[in-house]
């Protein structure tokens, strides 16, 4: 392989491709899939349920189900401490877990369901601390305690203690935060760590994140199915649909002019608040996201898409094509769409 | 806590009356009865029946029959075999050592296989062993308790004689290793259907833990597969193990009960059936109670360690 060119990228993903078996034969959840993340940069990953977001993520930390029931194909140039690229996707195992909460950490979702229901917080973090550092309980819970007062949680040494049950959804995030800073990751992916909460308690998280992020320099790669929050947080942005990207680019132009006419209707999604008369009715998109195993032929969204021209979109697969100023887009009337989004 | 041993211990009176009244009633109801024994002596007239019966205050009605037992029972008097005329509470009390050597040898039989072979089945899910597991599983489950304790006498004690091939030591003998060859066979016999449910409980247990979003932060931590496997999954998939356990402990009586008959143990399950065959009725009721006492001694004990070992449980 040699030492591959990943410039100053800290992550650099070429071409990955991710297939599940099933008895049906293997369904490809994620399709030719680029992207990088340099350092204190943050990459925003949208796309409505079920459009391979945390497939890719997965697939990244190596976190799907083991070889024979999963297909990794392509390339996760990762940049460790000391300067040296490796593919995580073809290290031995022993070398992904040594990165795995340590240079590379996630966190999820659910922060109800993804502490240990009966190990106190405190001893979770400082697992992920002696996981990897030649450190004693003492001084590991010494340093989770430190963990938890950074994170935002007052009274931090008598939470170590405190069970997840005890906390509430917010402070179990927090935690979760925590947890993944243990030993200073230079990536950290967090997968939908807002949905699940409340919206000011998601505002706060987000805050801390950009704050950490501000201290440590640490890149993230942030996946929501939110655009609005894509706006307060992300560098960049990439979108995707059906386990491909469709768009991505700087922030300020992928949400101020987007090009797929999918990014146009997440954007219509989100809600504002407009002086006059508070929330404007939000429009979702028509229909789902297809799955995997029934990809329509031709463009992937032509099903749901306004746009859509008959013979062309149900025939052809759109590439994913060169914009301007680095926006990328698949879809193969994009110029079109433009001119007409353009108008009022 | 103080008010949940209170609450505890209402229900528990309650629900030993309710076994008490139903059991009184089913025996006494059930055709045939003492007297049937003494009509087998040759020369037994009607008159001198009716008059045993009333010296055993049978010809009195039910409710007041019951009323009397109960209240001697709950003052220590369990009353007297028809048998032998021992103290009932003598009687039991001398067979519950056979008893709970076979019923925990049992027991600790089944813990241990049964949660190996469930943990290593959930880990190794669709492998060769999780599929012969499975398959043992049913198999056991299938299999009668009297049958299997046959053909193990059969085999291990008539064609190979390895083992004894019943009661609980040879007279004369009272060696420890004399007491553990007869406990083997009888042991693995009362374990066997334990060990299946265990394996199959355990299993279920794992397999739904491995799936929940905490393993993935384990795994996310960069824990080995072992520290997750130990640390996080088999940790939470003991909890629901221990209310099992409590549930448990009805079955294993019963398998007891069976063991014991076919080998000859000298406990308290073959007491039961002894003296059922008899209409000793003062036995069977005494072991009825005993029975529904260990049983809800064994929940109590199974909640209290549940609320120990998990913390989002509080009593
Ligand atoms: N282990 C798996 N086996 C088979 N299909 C899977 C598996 N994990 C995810 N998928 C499928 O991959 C697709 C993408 O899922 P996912 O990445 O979870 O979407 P999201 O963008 O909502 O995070 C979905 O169709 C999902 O059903
Ligand atoms: S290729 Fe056609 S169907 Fe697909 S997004 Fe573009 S216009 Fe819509
Ligand atoms: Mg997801």
């Amino acid at each position: 392989m040699g030492a591959p060119e990943i410039a100053t990228a800290v992550l650099d993903v070429r071409n990955l491709s991710v297939a599940f078996a099933t008895h049906t034969g293997p369904v490809a959840a994620v399709h030719d899939v680029s992207f990088t993340v340099a350092p204190g940069e943050t990459l925003a990953l949208v796309g409505e349920s079920g459009s391979g977001k945390s497939v890719t993520s997965l697939a990244v930390m190596r976190l799907t189900p083991p070889a024979p029931r999963t297909r990794l194909d392509g390339q996760a140039l990762f940049r460790s401490r000391d300067g040296t690229v490796r593919d995580l996707l073809a290290v031995p195992e022993r070398a992904m877990r040594a990165l795995r909460g340590n240079e590379i950490a996630m966190i999820f979702q659910e922060p109800m369901t993804s502490l240990n229901p009966v190990q106190r917080v405190g001893d979770q973090i400082a697992e992920a601390v002696m996981t990897h550092r030649p450190v004693g309980r003492r001084e590991a819970l010494d340093r989770a305690e430190h963990l938890l007062a950074r994170v935002g949680i007052s009274d931090a040494r008598r939470r170590l203690a405190a069970f997840p049950h005890h906390l509430s959804g917010g402070m179990r995030q927090r935690v979760m935060i925590a947890m993944a800073l243990a030993c200073d990751p230079a990536l950290l992916i967090a997968d939908e760590p807002t949905t699940a909460l409340d919206v000011t308690v998601q505002a706060q998280i987000l805050e801390l994140l950009q704050d950490l992020q501000r201290e440590t320099g640490m890149a993230i790669v942030f996946i929501t199915h939110n655009l609005g929050v894509v706006a307060e947080i992300a560098d960049r942005v990439m979108v995707m649909y059906a386990g491909r990207i469709v768009e991505q680019g700087e922030v300020g132009p992928v949400m101020r002019a987007p090009l797929m006419p999918y990014t146009q209707g997440l954007l219509r999604a989100v809600p504002t608040l407009t002086v006059s008369d508070g929330f404007v009715p939000l429009t979702s998109i028509p229909g789902t996201v297809p799955s995997p195993t029934a990809l329509p032929p031709g463009c992937a969204f032509e099903p749901r898409c306004p746009y859509a021209l008959p013979g062309l979109c149900d025939a052809t697969t759109p590439p994913l094509d060169d914009a301007f100023d680095g926006q990328q887009v698949r879809c193969l009337r994009w110029d079109a769409v433009a001119a007409l989004e353009a108008r009022p | 806590m103080a008010s949940f041993l209170l609450n505890r211990l209402i229900q528990s009176v309650i629900l030993l009356a309710l076994v008490s009244v139903i059991g009184f009633a089913v025996l006494h109801l059930a055709p045939g009865g003492p007297l049937s024994q003494f009509a087998l002596i040759p020369g037994m007239t009607q008159e001198q029946l009716a008059h045993i019966a009333h010296e055993m205050g049978l010809d009195r009605p039910l409710p007041l029959q019951y009323w009397e037992w109960v209240s001697r029972l709950v003052t220590g008097d369990w009353g007297h075999s028809y048998r032998d005329n021992q103290p009932v509470l003598a009687i039991i009390s001398g067979r519950l050592p056979a008893t709970f050597e076979l019923m925990l040898t049992a027991i600790a039989l089944a813990v241990l296989l049964g949660v190996t072979v469930g943990v290593l089945g959930a880990v190794r899910r669709g492998s060769i062993f999780d599929s012969l597991a499975t398959v043992g599983a049913m198999v056991a489950l299938s299999i009668p308790t009297f049958w299997f304790g046959l053909i193990v006498i059969y085999i291990f004690a008539v064609k190979l004689g390895w083992l004894p091939a019943g009661s609980r030591s040879t007279v004369g003998d009272g060696s420890f290793s004399d007491y553990f060859r007869h406990l083997i066979a009888p042991a693995v016999v009362l374990a066997l259907v334990e060990v299946a449910i265990w394996s199959r409980y355990m299993r279920g247990a794992m397999l739904d833990v491995i799936s929940q979003d905490f393993i993935r932060t384990a795994r996310a931590k960069g824990l080995s597969e072992k520290s997750v496997m130990l640390r996080h999954a088999f940790r939470n998939a003991l909890l629901p193990m221990i209310e099992l356990a409590g549930l448990e402990l009805p079955t294993l009586l019963g398998g007891a009960l069976v063991t014991e008959t076919v080998f000859t143990w000298p406990g308290m399950g073959r007491l039961f059936l002894d003296s059922l065959g008899y209409r000793d009725y003062p036995v069977v009721m005494g072991i009825l109670m005993v029975s529904a006492v260990l049983v809800l001694i064994g929940s109590l004990f199974a909640d209290i360690l549940s609320a120990a070992a998990d913390p989002r449980i509080r009593l």
